[in-house]
Order: structure tokens, then C-alpha cells, then sequence
């Protein structure tokens, strides 16, 4: 591990610090987590793996990300599909020249927009602090560690 | 278009090859020549800057000139292709950038291969890379051809023939002179100035409806003679069912495809972290989107302030609406703010090109030298460096993207740019999102995946129609024609999908548990990320 390793900017300032998911210290008491000589870094990123402070990491990331692709790209494929399959339904006038097909695709910029938004905010809130955090931790771990 | 144009385009041409070469000799000044600094420029540059450089990276001159022609002769279908460019992005945000920048070093064959047995599984991630670079590497030296003749009124096959050397040339300098550092830089001037141009001239548009969009679609639609039908979907795609199918695959070849092109992954690999790289995408999503939303008001106002036909006499495929849109602008023709504006938009799409042509030409040689040499080495003979090896690729893809480009000076450039991204998402995008996310891939996965998708994306191009049996073929003489859609996606990515699956569950060797719990842990963490 580097020390001046580029995640050392202002989010890694309070690195040491529990966040609420359970994340252990990489000086704490000897627990399942306890960087044990001999260990293989194959065994480490196991253990880390099954540690309770990456599966909520890992939670949190899935439970955004799968509902908003297929959500995104369902919106999509029904937006290509109608524009193909339904000139007609996308031509009804919506307001002077504007129609629907016009108010769809503004709509799919606009949605794309809000989703790149709400994942940026989500991860800086939700996930980066507890992610930054195991890094630390298994980067100390597998140092030193025979692969 | 008469001489003063061309003078003036000449001159800001010669300015912006000036200024790239000064740039990559200030960058190759005191190079280090590692890997690192040859491939990803160090690793430390801001999210803003990659997401400028990213913006710089994706945004070619078919979008610029292409799209916003679309628009002007065909109103509404034109916006189907800038919305499948657009939404292709949420892709690369939601799935892949963050965990690609954490699991690998340079190329995509770097996040495949960790899981995987080395040496099988880069040569052939680096086959389809190189595959889908050279593709659309071609198109784009084609575009330059025939565009900058039409800027420069020179149509002759002689110009278009000098233009593609030229701009040949120039990307190989970039590259192996500059490497990832040159390029990068090369890509945020490009996109600085391609924005700016886009922004001037959509206040003018704007500015003569007294920023009344409605007022602009309604001229549109009379000018365009299709009336209301214009600012509907239908005008170019909704003929037959052929046709439709085939916007259809297109449409999924876009949203898909770019998460898989080689140039932007790299991208992902010049910024310190994760973060950095999920900032820089969205820095991205914002300068791209909002560049396509102005694509969308150049293109009516094209239509309504030059008018379909006058653009149709041009240059058939609208290539030419946004500079003619651009003269009109300007005063008109002869007047002196028209000369300019002109100039400017003709130089701008010259460093659109430029800077497109660098970010793939160094992806390449990426994965020629460090996945495809480093593996198909012979184990006795002399090792060069890899860095060594890549900038002699990048001359060797350079030539050899002349020489395609010189034979294929009549391909249709959006069917090639089409074909690219079918590419990329049937062969790349599965191996990409199965070794991210799915526990018992394996070795013979991923190298079915590559394979399923690479093999039929290309087979079906061979039999389609573009290749034989209409009058517009590339061979119109002969007909062995099966397929009846021009872009294969819709066919060729599920089969990508499908062979990766069934590669994994035939295995005869169990998943690596170990290797699948170091990805995920890396992906989602950055531990040990580099």
C-alpha cells in the first residue's frame, strides 16, 4: 500500500470511522476479519467477501443498479419500438408543434439526466464511505500476504 | 462555396494541427515511456478533464455533421439515433465504469483475464477489441475523406485519397509520439472547441426564432415539405418491416455497444480512482447530452432556415446542413460573418476527426501489444517493451487504417460506425458483464462469449445486404445475400449472451470461487486497483 495513494483525497479522512454497516478496523480485536499470518490473499478476499460490511456494500450497489437498467432500458426499447411500430400514437399533437414523439425523446434525455443524478448522489452517499473503508482494510490485509 | 472559405478552413486547419503537435511535443518532452504514462497518461487526471476528454473521445463528426444532417432531411427519425447515444451512456455509468477502472490495468482483456486463464481469454479479448477498433477507425478515416473534400470543395478522388493519408498520418504521430497523455489533451481541446461551436450556433438559431421553439418546428416542417409528418417518427424508417426490424437492431446495437468499445474503457484508466471514474462519466453524460440537444435544434434549424431540399442538392446524406446552416447564419453566402462561421464549423469537424481517430488508434495498440503480443509471444524470442511494441502498432494500425480507408471510400460511413457498435456489444459488452457479475463464469465462458458474438456480428454483415445483392452493395455485381438486416445486432448480441452461458454451464472445470471473490471484492471496492 501506497501512502500516497490518489484515494487518500478528502473522502478518506475519516477512514477509520464505522459508518453503520459493520465495517471492522484494521487494528481491531481479533475477529473473523484478523489479518492472519499465512493467509493466502485467495483466503483474504474470500473472508472480506463474506464479511458482513462488503455484503452490504454489495447491496446497496445491486439494489439501485438492476431496477434502474432494466427500468432504463425497458423505457428505451419501448421508446424505439413505438417510434417504429406506432407513427401514428407518436404524431397526436401535444402542444402547437410539439407531439408525443417529441415530448418522448426529450423525455429520455431528461430521464437520463435525472437517473445519472440520482446514481452519482446514491453512491457518494450510500456506498463510498463503506467501500473506501474495506479497501483500507484489505489492502492492509493482503499485504504482506503470499498469493 | 467559393474561394474564401476554403482559404480560411485551410488556415484554422493548419492552426489546430499546429496546435496538437505542439501538445505532444510539450507531453513527449520528458517522457517517461512506462506503460502507465504510454497507456492511461499517469493515471492522474481530474474527472473534469477525463470527462472532457471522454466527451472529446465519443463524439465524432457523424455526430456532429451526421446526425444534425438526419435531422434536416428526415425531421424526427434523425433524434432516434442521438437518444440511443445518449441512453448508452447510463450503461457504462450504472455497470461498468467504476468496476472496470478498479479490476483492470489498460484494456478490457485486463478485468477478463483475472478471473480467468490468462493467455486464451486476452487473445481473444484482444481479437474483438482490435476488431471493433479497426472498424470504426475505418469509418471515421472514410468520413474525414469525404468530408473535408465536401468542406474544401475539392471533390476529387485525389483530395479525399490525400486527406485520409494526411489524417493517417497525423494520428500515428499523435499516438506514438504523445501516447494516452497527447490524446487526452488532444480530446478536451476538441471537445472545448466542439462546443463552443455548437452553443454559437445554436443562440443563432434560436436567436432568429426570438427563442420560440415552437416557431422553429413549425418553419421546419413547412421548409422540409412533409409538413407535420416531418416532426413525427416515420419519414425514414417506417417503410417496410425489413426496415423497421433493422432501426430496431440498430437501436440496440447503440445502447449497448458503447459500454463495449475499447477507446472510452481506456478512458476509465487515466483518472487516480473509481470515483474519479464515475465523475468523469457523469461530467460526460452532461457535456454529451447536452451537445445532442443542441444537435437536435441545429437540425430543425437547418430545415427551417435552409430547407431540406437546398441541403438534399449539397450532399445526399446532409452532411453538409450544419456548415451550409452555419453560412446562412453568418449573413450568407459572400458575406464576411458567413466565410467565417463556415471556416470555424469545417475546422471543427477536422478536429472532431482528429481527435476520435488518436483515443481508438491508441486503444488498439493497446491491445495489440499488451494483450495480443503479450500473449501470443514466443516464449525464446527477444522481449522488446511493451510500450516499444505499441508505439510500432499504432504505426501499423495507422497504415493499415489508410489503406482500408482508401478501399472503402464508398462504405456508407453510418453503417460502418453501426457496424462498430454492433460489434463491440455482441463480442465485448457479455465477456464484460458475465466476468463482472456472474459467479460461475468461466474460462471457456468468456472465450465463447467473445467468439458467439464476434463470429456471427461479422458472418451476418458478409451476408447481408450491404455487402452483395442490392444496387448500394459494396459488391453489386454478385448476390449471396441471406440476411435480410443491415446491422446484426438484434441477431448477433443475444447470441454473444447466450454463448457465454452456455460456455460456463458445458464447462468441464468448476468456476474459480477464489477469483470470482478477488474480482468482486476489487470491483466494488478498489482494493488492490492500481
Amino acid at each position: 500500500m501506497r501512502l500516497d495513494d490518489p484515494w487518500y483525497d478528502a473522502l478518506a479522512s475519516g477512514w477509520g470511522e464505522l459508518d453503520g454497516t459493520g465495517s471492522f478496523a484494521p487494528t481491531g480485536p481479533p475477529g473473523p476479519a484478523d489479518p492472519r499470518r499465512g493467509h493466502s490473499a485467495a483466503d483474504i478476499y474470500l473472508e472480506v467477501q463474506r464479511s458482513e460490511a462488503f455484503q452490504e456494500v454489495r447491496r446497496r450497489y445491486r439494489r439501485f443498479v438492476v431496477p434502474a437498467t432494466f427500468a432504463f432500458l425497458a423505457w428505451y426499447l419501448v421508446y424505439v419500438v413505438a417510434a417504429v411500430t406506432a407513427p401514428g400514437l407518436m404524431a397526436r399533437p401535444v402542444a402547437g408543434a410539439v407531439n408525443v414523439a417529441m415530448v418522448a425523446g426529450l423525455g429520455q434525455f431528461l430521464t437520463t439526466f435525472l437517473l445519472t443524478g440520482a446514481y452519482a448522489r446514491h453512491a457518494r452517499l450510500r456506498r463510498d464511505r463503506a467501500a473506501l473503508d474495506l479497501r483500507w482494510e484489505t489492502q492492509e490485509m493482503t499485504r504482506g500476504a503470499g498469493r | 462555396m467559393n474561394g474564401n472559405h476554403e482559404t480560411l478552413a485551410l488556415l484554422l486547419f493548419s492552426a489546430f494541427i499546429a496546435v496538437t503537435l505542439a501538445i505532444t511535443t510539450w507531453v513527449g518532452r520528458n517522457r517517461h515511456g512506462s506503460a502507465e504514462e504510454f497507456y492511461a497518461g499517469g493515471r492522474l487526471f481530474s474527472p473534469m478533464e477525463n470527462g472532457f476528454a471522454i466527451a472529446g473521445d465519443y463524439m465524432s463528426a457523424a455526430s456532429f455533421l451526421g446526425i444534425s444532417g438526419l435531422i434536416a432531411l428526415f425531421g424526427y427519425d434523425g433524434m432516434l439515433y442521438s437518444v440511443g447515444f445518449l441512453v448508452a451512456w447510463l450503461v457504462v455509468l450504472l455497470l461498468v465504469a467504476e468496476l472496470v477502472r478498479n479490476c483492470g490495468r489498460f484494456t478490457l482483456a485486463d478485468v477478463v483475464a483475472a478471473r480467468m486463464a490468462e493467455r486464451p481469454v486476452r487473445i481473444a479479448a484482444g481479437t474483438s477489441s482490435v476488431t471493433v477498433s479497426v472498424l470504426y477507425l475505418v469509418a471515421q478515416m472514410v468520413g474525414a475523406g469525404s468530408l473535408v473534400a465536401l468542406l474544401l470543395g475539392g471533390t476529387s478522388g485525389a483530395a479525399r485519397s490525400w486527406t485520409v493519408i494526411g489524417v493517417g498520418a497525423l494520428m500515428v504521430i499523435y499516438v506514438s509520439l504523445g501516447g494516452m497523455r497527447a490524446t487526452t489533451w488532444i480530446q478536451i481541446v476538441k471537445a472545448v472547441l466542439l462546443m463552443a461551436g455548437a452553443v454559437v450556433l445554436t443562440v443563432l438559431v434560436l436567436v432568429r426564432f426570438h427563442g420560440d421553439f415552437n416557431a422553429l418546428l413549425d418553419s421546419a416542417a413547412e421548409r422540409s415539405g412533409h409538413g407535420s409528418r416531418f416532426l413525427a417518427p416515420g419519414l425514414r424508417y417506417g417503410g417496410t418491416w425489413t426496415a423497421r426490424i433493422d432501426f430496431i437492431s440498430l437501436g440496440l446495437a447503440l445502447v449497448l455497444g458503447t459500454a463495449g468499445l475499447p477507446h472510452i474503457l481506456s478512458r476509465f484508466y487515466t483518472v487516480p480512482t473509481a470515483r474519479a471514474a464515475r465523475r468523469s462519466v457523469v461530467w460526460s453524460i452532461g457535456l454529451i447530452g447536452s451537445f445532442y440537444l443542441m444537435t437536435i435544434a441545429l437540425g430543425f434549424g437547418a430545415a427551417a432556415l435552409v430547407g431540406s431540399a437546398e441541403v438534399r442538392a449539397s450532399n445526399a446524406a446532409g452532411n453538409t446542413a450544419v456548415p451550409l446552416l452555419a453560412l446562412v447564419l453568418g449573413g450568407g453566402e459572400g458575406s464576411t460573418g458567413g466565410t467565417i462561421l463556415f471556416a470555424v464549423v469545417a475546422a471543427v469537424a477536422f478536429a472532431t476527426i482528429l481527435a476520435v481517430v488518436a483515443g481508438i488508434t491508441l486503444a488498439s495498440s493497446a491491445s495489440v501489444a499488451h494483450d495480443l503480443y503479450a500473449s501470443l509471444r514466443r516464449p525464446g524470442a527477444k522481449q522488446y517493451s511493451e510500450v516499444a511494441v505499441a508505439r510500432v502498432a499504432a504505426a501499423v494500425i495507422g497504415v493499415a487504417a489508410i489503406g482500408l480507408g482508401l478501399v472503402a471510400q464508398d462504405l456508407n460511413v453510418a453503417f460502418l460506425v453501426g457496424l462498430a457498435f454492433a460489434v463491440a456489444a455482441s463480442a465485448n459488452l457479455p465477456v464484460l458483464l458475465y466476468s463482472l457479475f456472474w459467479r460461475n463464469f468461466t474460462t471457456r465462458g468468456a472465450v465463447w462469449s467473445v467468439y458467439g458474438g464476434l463470429i456471427p456480428a461479422v458472418l451476418l454483415v458478409l451476408l447481408s445486404p450491404v455487402v452483395s445483392g442490392s444496387p448500394d452493395s459494396f459488391f453489386p455485381g454478385v448476390d449471396f445475400q441471406l440476411f435480410p438486416l443491415e446491422n446484426p445486432g438484434l441477431v448477433s448480441i443475444p447470441l454473444g449472451f447466450l454463448a457465454g452461458w452456455a460456455g460456463a454451464v458445458t464447462s468441464t472445470d468448476p468456476p474459480d470461487e477464489a477469483k470470482h471473490a478477488e474480482t468482486e471484492v476489487r470491483a466494488l471496492t478498489g482494493a488492490g486497483a492500481v
